[in-house]
């Protein structure tokens, strides 16, 4: 069988040696088809960008296999790799580390498509057509990062990743540092882009509302364990794990049944 | 580097980060060496034939001809001075360029490199990096021979270290930022890498370096020259001039005048464009501080006289922050909190919420300044001059991150007991009893244990706690929550609100809860204050925010862009 899209089979990661060595993720198997969003729940130190880093080959892995497509990637070639590496694209989470603030936002989008030259001449509808995805104006294309806020940043990360048209994207917290209202903003743009450009994405988080704003199916993660993983829907309403219990019941302000906004 | 777009570009030119701001130094330098690299090109030029070309007139004092008199041969020796002034220089300059290349592409290539071969390296770097730079220099000298170039690659040589250390160091910091495991996960070659993300952002420091090293090198060959070990005779430096000039010092005293002063010009001016460009590149430099934190507030007549007869705990009026050039932050806020009652404080990143509390705790940061017609805290005017302990017994604060109020160093013990032992005049062993007692109250297991542990064997949560508990020890009568369950987990912060809560239902310290996150105040808050750029909104009962009954837009906006739970377990989707 060779299911579209992303899997992980039986990952786990070790770091350090010997009697030092701590289990970040232990026979992890997570698997996110193509077209859906899977959200990845967990508290700090459960791995879950430990998941995001393996994947994209940052940390080794001890045992286990990431396949994409059918394909395992870690016997890749340093070409094939590459082209991995461009199927699967990582938006990260802290938007004024993940720009250079010496390079303008057309040489930052250029250098996803051209990695050894970021020419931008040559690449301008796509840069263009990439920042209107994200509902930012064309003329964002010539200024630097400085110049945006948190959440216009985090949009520009968003084009970054979108702009090589992965197979896969990797948000890792892409809304913890940025305010409420911002991070609304953000949600939406991701939910009309999951629409429109049919997104294959792997969506980490600690935040039990947000992910199941945007997500298919849930995974939740403890101490490098799977929990639990069904479909958002389920997860949230029945849940099969005492832990994923208590993590709902611990969301703080939920409101009462049927309170109107108004 | 790529090219802008073409064909939009403004014709203005666009606001780079970290522009160049001229200040005296910088100015007073670059004028300094400028001039003199301008004079000493053109006498190069144009008086060769009287530094080097022998003449009847030798041995002169001082005269119009000759502006510092002539030396044993007859040569004018400002002409020489100033002809040996564009060697040093051109030398100085050659060496600087080597040791700065050199060191940049070790310093930066170290980070590129597989994880073993840049442990080795980097202990290589500092290493060499322990020898004086002189004394290296120095001895390359004696090794190389002399000569103008071994001089030149002497110098070059012994500086190479600390440039290296330092661009090793600067390029360390960039690796961590996200844009640089971008890029090398979109596959940048390794040299695109150092030139456009590594280079551009280490550029300040690296031109102050560029400086230092400049000025140094300078003095480091004047002294190898002076020694014999660096220009030998015919050729000549400022450092072999100063040589020539040292026999006959007794009776021609001004043929060290030439030498020394160019000397001093030019590595004073090299100085000052050094501290020039440190200063430019440090933005707090330029930003004029106050010369007192918080100058006399307003002396306005208390509006109505209600103080005495006042329950309120805290009382703030008219509590305006501002920069140190004028602009308020703060504008004019006013609140009331009551025994035992907790007030939040709601709004987004600057909306002034945190340096509301701030100006209760008086730990404005600097350069911010607090203005208000009142504001008290239980009996103690924070407008007069409070004594420390008077703030003390008034103000306590929690922070957002239990990692980073701790001393990683110092065991929880001493940290947490400091208040009492300080401010209370108890015995460490009080201190400790009384502490114990605390931590037990926040539902810590084991507190003796806690006591004994340093800040990294403890969990988020038990920090948070601990921070609680010495938090109360001093009983203060406002005790300031900023965000503290922004920084945990869920479940952990869970526990944290439902201390605060009994803290409220046990005691009668009043609570400033400031946070951004409206499901977390509803949970915990008596009363909200909804505040935005530095002006409280909406004042809202926490029965006004659970049913949503809110009147400003701003408000509403808030709560619905606050993600919820939509399904309840047991409820159905």
């Amino acid at each position: 069988m060779t299911a579209e899209g992303l899997a992980v089979e039986d990952l786990t990661v070790r770091f350090g040696r010997g009697a030092r060595a701590t289990t970040a993720l232990d026979g992890v198997s997570v698997t996110v088809p193509a077209g859906h969003t899977v959200g990845l729940v967990g508290e700090s130190g459960s791995g879950k960008s430990t998941l995001a880093k393996a994947i994209l080959g940052i940390v080794p892995a001890e045992s286990g296999r990431v396949l994409l497509d059918g394909t395992d990637v870690s016997g890749l070639g340093r070409h094939e790799r590459r082209a991995f590496l461009r199927r699967v694209q990582l938006i990260p989470q802290d938007p004024y580390s993940s720009l250079n603030p010496r390079r303008t936002i057309a040489q930052t989008l250029a250098e996803a498509l051209d990695p050894a030259w970021a020419r931008v001449r040559g690449h301008t509808d796509a840069i263009t057509s990439a920042l209107e995805e994200v509902a930012l104006p064309a003329d964002a294309a010539q200024r630097y990062p400085h110049e945006f806020s948190g959440g216009q940043r985090q949009r520009i990360a968003i084009a970054r990743a979108l702009i090589t048209r992965p197979e896969v994207v990797i948000a890792d917290e892409i809304t913890s540092a940025l305010d409420v209202s911002v991070q609304a903003e953000v949600l939406r743009l991701l939910a009309r882009l999951r629409r429109e450009l049919d997104l294959t994405m792997l969506f980490i988080s600690h935040n039990l509302a947000v992910v199941e704003q945007v997500s298919d199916e849930v995974v939740v993660l403890r101490h490098g364990h799977v929990v639990e993983a069904g479909t958002a829907g389920d997860v949230f309403t029945a849940p099969a794990s005492g832990y994923t219990r208590a993590l709902l019941a611990a969301v703080p302000g939920r409101r009462e049944e049927g309170a109107p906004l108004t | 580097m790529a090219e802008p777009v073409t064909a939009t570009v403004p014709a203005a030119p666009v606001a780079r980060p970290g522009r160049l701001r001229w200040n005296g130094a910088l100015i007073a330098g670059t004028l300094l060496l400028v001039v003199t690299g301008v004079v000493v090109t053109i006498a190069s030029l144009t008086m060769l034939e009287s530094a080097e070309g022998l003449s009847p007139d030798v041995a002169q004092p001082a005269s119009a001809a000759h502006w510092l008199g002539t030396d044993d041969f007859g040569r004018d020796l400002l002409a020489r001075a100033l002809v040996g002034a564009q060697a040093s220089l051109l030398m100085a300059l050659a060496a600087t360029a080597i040791s700065m290349t050199a060191g940049v592409l070790i310093g930066t290539a170290i980070w590129t490199a597989p994880r073993r071969i840049r442990e080795f390296a980097l202990r290589i770097v500092e290493i060499t990096v322990s020898y004086p730079e002189l004394l290296v220099a120095v001895v390359l000298a004696a090794i190389l021979g002399a000569g103008r170039w071994q001089l030149v690659l002497a110098v070059a040589l012994a500086n190479i270290p600390a440039t290296a250390r330092l661009a090793a160091n600067l390029s360390g910091a960039i690796h961590q930022r996200d844009f640089v495991t971008t890029a090398r996960l979109t596959g940048v070659p390794r040299r695109a890498l150092i030139g456009r993300h590594l280079l551009p952002n280490m550029a300040e420091p690296l031109l102050i370096q560029l400086a230092a090293s400049f000025s140094t090198g300078l003095v480091a060959m004047s002294a190898l020259s002076f020694v014999g070990l660096g220009v030998q005779t015919p050729d000549y430096d400022l450092g072999r001039l100063l040589a020539d000039a040292l026999p006959a010092i007794y009776s021609r005293p001004l043929e060290v005048v030439g030498p020394t002063l160019l000397i001093l010009l030019l590595s004073i001016g090299a100085m000052l464009v050094g501290d020039g460009l440190a200063a430019a590149a440090d933005p707090r430099v330029t930003r004029r501080a106050p010369s007192t934190p918080r100058p006399p507030v307003t002396t306005r007549p208390a509006r109505e006289q209600d103080s005495s007869a006042s329950p309120a705990t805290v009382e703030v009026r008219d509590l305006v922050v501002r920069r140190a050039d004028g602009t308020p932050l703060v504008h004019g806020v006013s609140f009331d909190i009551g025994r035992g009652e907790i007030l939040g404080v709601v709004g987004e990143s600057g909306s002034g919420k945190s340096l509301t509390a701030l100006s209760l705790s008086r730990l404005l940061p600097e350069g911010l300044t607090a203005e208000a017609s009142r504001l008290r805290i239980a009996g103690t005017d924070l407008l007069g001059r409070p004594t420390r302990r008077e703030l003390a017994d008034a103000v306590a604060m929690i922070y957002q991150d239990p990692g980073t109020t701790f001393n990683p160093a110092l065991r929880m013990g001493s940290q947490l007991t400091e208040v009492l032992r300080v401010h209370r005049g108890k015995s460490p062993r009080e201190a400790r009893e009384i502490i114990t007692g605390l931590l037990e109250d926040v539902h810590i297991v084991d507190p003796p244990r806690l006591l004994r542990s340093h800040p990294y064997e403890l969990s988020g949560g038990m920090r948070q706690r601990a921070m609680i508990a010495a938090a109360l020890a001093a009983r203060p009568s406002l005790l300031i929550a900023d965000e503290p369950t922004t920084a945990l987990d869920v479940t952990v912060a869970a526990g944290i609100l439902r201390e605060l809560a009994r803290i409220r239902d046990e005691t009668d310290t009043a609570t400033l809860f400031i946070s951004h996150d409206l499901g977390v105040v509803e949970e915990l808050c008596d009363r909200v204050l909804v505040m935005k750029d530095g002006v409280i909104v909406e004042e809202l009962s926490r029965e006004q925010l659970r049913s949503g009954e809110v009147t400003e837009p701003y408000t509403r906006m808030l709560l619905e862009s606050v993600p919820r739970l939509s399904a309840t377990p047991g409820v159905g989707a």
